[in-house]
């Protein structure tokens, strides 16, 4: 389970999080949506150490995040990032099975070469991509390298940053089902931003959606369309009048 | 009043954000050197480094050897002129070279050619959230990235001077011999004959710790950048320039060090 608790974060004088309340339970699939610039991507940031918080306190399971082992915990997670943070040095599948080279989960090289084949099946890709390097792939391919990565050594805990953004309508729902399949056949428990409402309705069991700093609602993916909430309504109906301005 | 504080007041700002910069660069360097004795290591991210800054450097500190060996023979040729003393040339170069020009000549270049690449390569890894990713899987990045890097430049600086200090040498014969009318024989004789032990050896210690300065500012620089490709550019120069004037700082407390008893 992941909590946060009043969590703040400003960088200088702009007032990013306000005050971010949010519980996700083990096992269940999370989506947040929110305008661009909101800060969902410094949420997850926050949730990963990668950027430390004001105030506020992020626990999972119950452990303060800030606190303990860093390696092990880090050990349970797998992330996408919005742009792939892939390392341009190294070829796709040194990308993909970074984990599995090195450190305490490492193995000989064949095998983790053939998992990150296997993992790059799963998003889609043949197996020649394995030896490109990342430069020489599309912003779609990189996204989905960026995938497999996050899920080559099978994480309890990962988190999407806006995984389908950039890919083709096919292609975002095999990502999509992948995520779904990811939840419910393993067991993980799963955060992703989208923009993409079909996509949230495909991946979530919750929803929160982050505005002004705090989250303005959340609940099950049932209610997304009966709320009665109109930032959420406005949100998800795109429309440009409403109670949130369209300049931001 | 406040016309005249002002500028005493930016000052002290200055100053005190200088000192701030030292000394957070010296806490830098002080962790990459405690991660020296914890593993993990990457032994194929050192290799990979050592090559990128050890044997591609060869060329460039060759080149600046040579030429400032020749330069330097021509000099005490005609400088020596003035009261008879063209006969020191051979010795004059040596010690000049292996002392003096070659270490800091090659640990200048070294920070044109290898700093500015870290500081690149390491400021668009951190813009591109790869350092961001590296930690996310498990993996430190001080120890990934900044330790071969720094580990390999501090023991190949002294190599590449040795080398350098050798060419710069016989960049020296080559014009002596050839254009000041040295008799081959007797200059090598000259060179071997006045050069000690210790000259060598200072040389070679001041080509580490330029080394270690070298890989330190890249790095540092190279984590701490800004956003953007204009972070990635400021961090570059930054580093190039902040290399350059610790070479030379350096160069003369060592030699303060080493050389008055
Ligand atoms: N390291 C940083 N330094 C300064 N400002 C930052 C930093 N990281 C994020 N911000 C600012 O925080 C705000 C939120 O950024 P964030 O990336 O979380 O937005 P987002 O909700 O993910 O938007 P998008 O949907 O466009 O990805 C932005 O205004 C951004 O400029
Ligand atoms: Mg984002």
């Amino acid at each position: 389970m992941i909590t946060l608790t009043d969590v703040h974060k400003a960088f200088g004088a702009k007032h990013v999080l306000q005050g971010v309340d949010l519980t996700i339970d083990k096992g269940t699939s999370m989506v947040i949506i929110g305008g661009s610039g909101t800060g969902k991507s410094v949420m997850l940031k926050s949730v990963l150490g990668l950027v430390t918080p004001d105030s506020g306190t992020i626990t999972v399971d119950g452990n303060d995040v800030q606190r303990g082992d860093r390696d092990a915990f880090l050990a349970r997670f797998g992330m996408l990032f919005q742009g792939g943070a892939l390392f341009d040095s190294l070829p796709v599948w040194q990308n993909v099975s970074f984990r599995l080279l090195r450190g305490a989960l490492k193995r000989p090289k064949e095998e983790a070469r053939e998992i990150a084949i296997e993992k790059l099946r799963r998003v889609g890709l043949k197996p020649e991509t394995a030896d490109l390097f990342p430069s020489e792939l599309s912003g779609g391919m990189q996204k989905r390298v960026g995938l497999a990565r996050a899920i080559a050594a099978e994480p309890e805990i990962i988190f999407f940053d806006e995984p389908t953004t950039g890919l083709d309508p096919i292609m975002a729902g095999v990502i999509n089902e992948l995520i779904r399949e990811i939840v419910t056949e393993m067991g993980a428990t799963a955060m992703t931003i989208t923009h993409d409402m079909s996509s949230v309705r495909a991946i979530a069991d919750n929803i929160a959606m982050l505005h002004d700093g705090v989250i303005k609602w959340t609940g099950p993916v049932s209610k997304l369309d009966n709320s009665g909430d109109p930032y959420l309504d406005q949100f998800i109906h795109g429309r440009a009048e409403g109670p949130i301005e369209a300049v931001r | 009043m406040n016309a005249l504080l002002t500028p005493i007041a930016a000052l002290g700002a200055t100053v005190l954000a200088m000192l701030a910069a030292v000394g957070r660069v010296a806490l830098f360097a002080f962790e990459t050197v405690t991660h020296l004795f914890r593993p993990p290591f990457y032994g194929r991210e050192f290799a990979t480094a050592l090559v990128q800054i050890g044997w591609l450097s060869l060329p460039v500190v060759g080149l600046t050897a040579l030429f400032t060996g020749g330069a330097l023979a021509l000099q005490i040729y005609s400088g020596g002129a003035r009261f008879n003393a063209e006969e020191v040339v051979p010795s004059i170069v040596a010690i000049g070279m292996v002392r003096e020009l070659g270490p800091v000549l090659g640990g200048l270049m070294v920070a044109a050619r290898v700093t500015s690449s870290i500081a690149a390569e390491i400021g668009t890894m951190k813009v591109t959230e790869q350092i961001d990713a590296l930690v996310t899987l498990s993996t430190n990045p001080m120890k990934y990235l900044t330790l071969p890097r720094v580990l390999a430049a501090t023991l190949a600086v002294p190599v590449l001077v040795a080398v350098g200090d050798a060419i710069g040498i016989f960049g020296g014969y080559i014009i002596g011999v050839t254009r000041l009318g040295f008799n081959e024989a007797a200059y090598l004789k000259n060179t071997v004959d006045f050069l000690e032990m210790w000259d060598v050896t200072s040389g070679l210690l001041k080509g580490a710790a330029f080394g270690f300065i070298v890989a330190t500012m890249g790095c540092y620089y190279g984590m701490n950048s800004g956003r953007g490709a204009q972070g990635v550019g400021r961090a570059t120069k930054t580093a190039v320039v902040a290399a350059s004037v610790m070479i030379l700082a350096a160069n003369y407390l060592l030699t303060e060090l080493f050389f008055t008893s």
